[in-house]
Parts: C-alpha cells; structure tokens; sequence
C-alpha cells in the first residue's frame, strides 16, 4: 500500500539536514508553502541553498527562514520587492549569497532536473551581464547560452489537493513553480488544503502525478475558500477585510 | 497643441494597433495600461508569465483571490476560456515564440534595437531581472512604451545603450510620447508623430539620425 500521507508538517520536513539544496514553491506569495516553511524554521536545519523565484515577502514564511540566518545562498529571479527588506539587508550586509537567474531560464533549468536533461541552451540573456562565464553557441544562426539543471535535496511546495497516492492538482495562478519543482527534488514534500480518499481526483484533471511527489500533509482549507468554492472576504496577503460586500 | 501624449491615450495607441485575436504580455508598470484600452468587441488574449491565459481585470476589493495574481502581484480575474499552466509552460510559450506581442518599460532603447530595462548599474543596488530578459525576446513583436526623455531631458532612444542590457537586437517598435518610431535595419525610424513634433525636431531631441517614414514607408 502506498501511503504518501504525513499527520504533520514537522514530520514532513523532519529530515532536512544543513546544507541541503531546497526548492520553494510560490511566485510573490501565491504558492508559496508557509506551513511547510514555518515548520523548517522550527527545525533548525541551516546552511541551506534555497530556490525560490522571490526572497521572500514582509516577514513571514521564506522572509522568516532568511531573517533567521538559515540561508547560505538563494537561487532566483526577482529578489528585490517592496516588501523584501529582510532580503535586502542580509544582502548589503554581505550575509547572504545571490545567484540571478532570469525567471525562464529559472524554471526551465528546474524542468531540466527533473526530465533527465543534462543541460541546454537557451537564447534568453544573451548578450546581457549574466550571460557572463556561460559557455555560448550559435545554432541555426541564433546565439544561445547554455544552462545547467537545478537539482535539489528536497521541494517544499503548495498544492489544493492531494490522495493518498501523492497526485496533486492546484489552484489558480498558485500552481506556478510546483509542478516543475515537485520532479526535480530527491524529496518531494507537498502541503495540500485537504488529503481526498482515492479516485477523488479526476484522473484527467491531475497535474502533478504522484510519481514525483514523496509527502504530503494537509494543513486545512484555505481561508478564502469554503468546502472548496471561493468565498472572498480577503485581501492579496489572505487577511481577512472589513467590508459590507464580504460581511 | 503640445509636443506630448499622456500615458493614457499613449496605452490607446498601442491598443489600437494589436490584432483581434492576438496572445499579448503586457509588462509590469505602464504597460499594463494598454489592458484598458483594447476594444471589447474583439478576443485578444492576456498573458502573465506567473502562470495564465486569458487574464482578465482586477477584481472588487471582496473578491480578491491571493491565488488568482499577474506578474506584477496584483489580483487579476480569468476571464471565461482561461487556461492555468506551471512556469515552465509560460516561459516555453516566450521563448518558442507562441505570443505575437509584448509591451516592455524601458530604460534605454539602441538603434540596433537592444534593450535595457532592468538595470541601471547604480552601484550597491539589488539586482533583480524577472522574467524580462525572458519576455524581451520572447514575442514576434516586442513593443516599448516609453516617454521618449528621461526626467533631466536625456533621450531613452540611443545609439547604444550605456546601461545593462536586457535583451539584444529585440524591440520592433518604440512608443514614445512623442512618436512612434520603428527600429529597422538601418536604425530608427520615424513611423508617426504627435502633436507639434516632427522628425526634425525629434532627431534635435535624440541627437539621432532618425529616418522619416512618416508617409507609410516600411
């Protein structure tokens, strides 16, 4: 039988050991997996080289796990926000290591972990700073620079729902990097609003077969949903607003 | 008459020269204004490179959904027909030359049709590229809109560009709030222009040797 559910995110993220390379899910802050974070930063594993497309917004979630010294290096594309200032200080204190990679390049080199792809080249940055010490080449009359796979220990990622199998599917422009991050790690940990029995997920609707994913652990319904249907009531960080129309 | 357009009726000019029908990425910043102006009665297709198809305006402040944004991390809607898909999709729809048009910010445009727009180079600052280099070469037609001077009164449109560049040889079209120039095998030239400005008075502006095709020449 195979059981891919966990009771608790410490569980999931309970082997995660310093040093380790681990993808995080979420553009801004959709998708991102703030339980499964939250948990490794109870964890304590540090030293750890994190791939995410953002560093983190205002204080909490991947923000928290910077602000508490556990990143060594961050991988990604857009570091600075309006509301990245732990980021930002790390940075200019010289306590934190950035590698830029634009946001194709990043997923794609992503994809390429997780398809057996051993590198490629891509035209995007050419001729631009971070085409710097790549290896170059022209193909069919075009430049290209080529692209080495990210691979990593574990993906901490976000999904709607889950079975017991590990097939996942998503919500929205949420499903983002999961997809993509869930075939590229040696530990694939999903947190999910509910875990539904067997054969509640259409077959046909499934866009992360449970092949790539090793855990998942429900962590409840979203709070914008209810019983699956959007309800509103919330502003862009999920907070609940006062308004007459939501009321 | 004046010499400038506003932002506004600049967004409605570029509106108003994408096809019914087209996959259009509209970047972050003034770009997105030109979401306002395409015309109801036709289809034209929203890209965002977070993850989405079809994407339609903001939504009321009560129906705000934190899983539903555009690249810019704003709420947006799906409009009816709209598709959800992983990063690597969108960035494959880019890069293998699915989407007919984008609309990029820019810091500096060169005649050759480099682009820089993510960087100034300022010392100490915080890189940060998105999915800009991705998007400036990621469409059949790359647009710019820009206000042709910068605040000091310095010219975007150059013959090289001085700062990072973010994409080589990419921009088709520059929309500037003085003219609409296109970037062609011998440099800029002139397509139309606003108000009171003529190619003469651009390539005073410019310094450029900017080439007249004001009359319809391609």
């Amino acid at each position: 039988m195979i059981d891919r559910g966990v009771p608790s995110v410490e569980e999931a993220v309970a082997d995660v050991f310093d040093g380790a390379t681990v993808l995080i899910g979420g553009f801004g802050r959709a998708g991102q997996p703030v339980e499964l974070i939250d948990a490794l930063i109870e964890q304590g594993a540090g030293e750890l080289t994190v791939v995410s497309n953002n560093a983190g917004n205002g204080d909490v979630g991947l923000a928290s796990l910077l602000d508490k010294g556990r990143v060594r290096k961050i991988i990604c594309s857009f570091p600075r926000q309006s509301d990245s200032w732990v980021f930002d200080r790390l940075y200019r204190a010289g306590e934190i290591e950035l590698e830029l990679v634009p946001q194709g390049n990043l997923a794609e080199r992503i994809r390429a972990a997780g398809a057996g792809i051993g590198a490629f080249y891509s035209p995007t940055a050419v001729g631009t700073p971070l085409a710097e010490g790549k290896e170059s080449r022209e193909i069919d009359g075009k430049q290209y620079l080529l692209e080495y796979p990210i691979k990593a220990d574990y993906a901490l990622i976000s999904a709607l729902k889950a079975d017991r199998w590990g097939n996942l599917v998503y919500r929205a422009t949420a499903r983002n990097f999961g997809p993509i991050m869930a075939t590229a790690a040696t530990t694939t940990v999903a947190q999910v609003d509910e875990i539904v029995p067997l054969g509640g997920l259409d077959p046909e609707h499934i866009v992360t077969p449970g092949i790539f994913v090793n855990r998942v652990v429900a962590v409840g319904e979203r709070r914008w949903l209810r019983d699956g249907e959007f309800i509103g009531g919330v502003d862009l960080e999920g907070n609940p607003i006062e308004s007459e129309q939501a009321a | 008459m004046s010499d400038r357009i506003s932002r506004q009726d600049l967004a409605a000019r570029i509106a108003a020269d994408i096809p019914d029908g087209s996959y259009v990425n509209l970047g972050i910043g003034a770009p997105t204004l030109v979401a306002n102006y395409l015309p109801e009665d036709q289809e034209i297709i929203l890209h965002t490179e977070n993850g989405m198809l079809g994407m339609g305006e903001a939504p009321e402040p009560a129906n705000v959904d934190p899983d539903l944004i555009n690249a810019g991390k704003q709420a947006v809607t799906a409009q009816l027909g709209a598709a959800f898909f992983h990063h690597a999709d969108s960035f494959g729809m880019m890069r293998g030359g699915h989407l007919d048009v984008c609309v990029l910010g820019a810091f500096q445009v060169a005649s050759n049709g480099d682009l820089a727009n993510w960087s100034t180079g300022a010392p100490g600052a915080i890189p940060a590229i998105g999915g800009a280099m991705d998007l400036a070469i990621g469409a059949k037609s790359v647009y710019v809109m820009t206000d042709l001077l910068t605040k000091t009164g310095e010219s975007k449109l150059v013959g090289r560009c001085t700062y990072p560049l973010t994409g080589v040889g990419c921009v088709t079209r520059v929309y500037t709030d003085h003219a609409v120039i296109d970037v062609v095998e011998e440099g800029f030239a002139v397509r139309e222009t606003f108000g009171d400005n003529t190619v003469h008075s651009l390539r005073e502006l410019t310094g450029l040797p900017l080439l007249d095709h004001t009359n319809g020449a391609n």
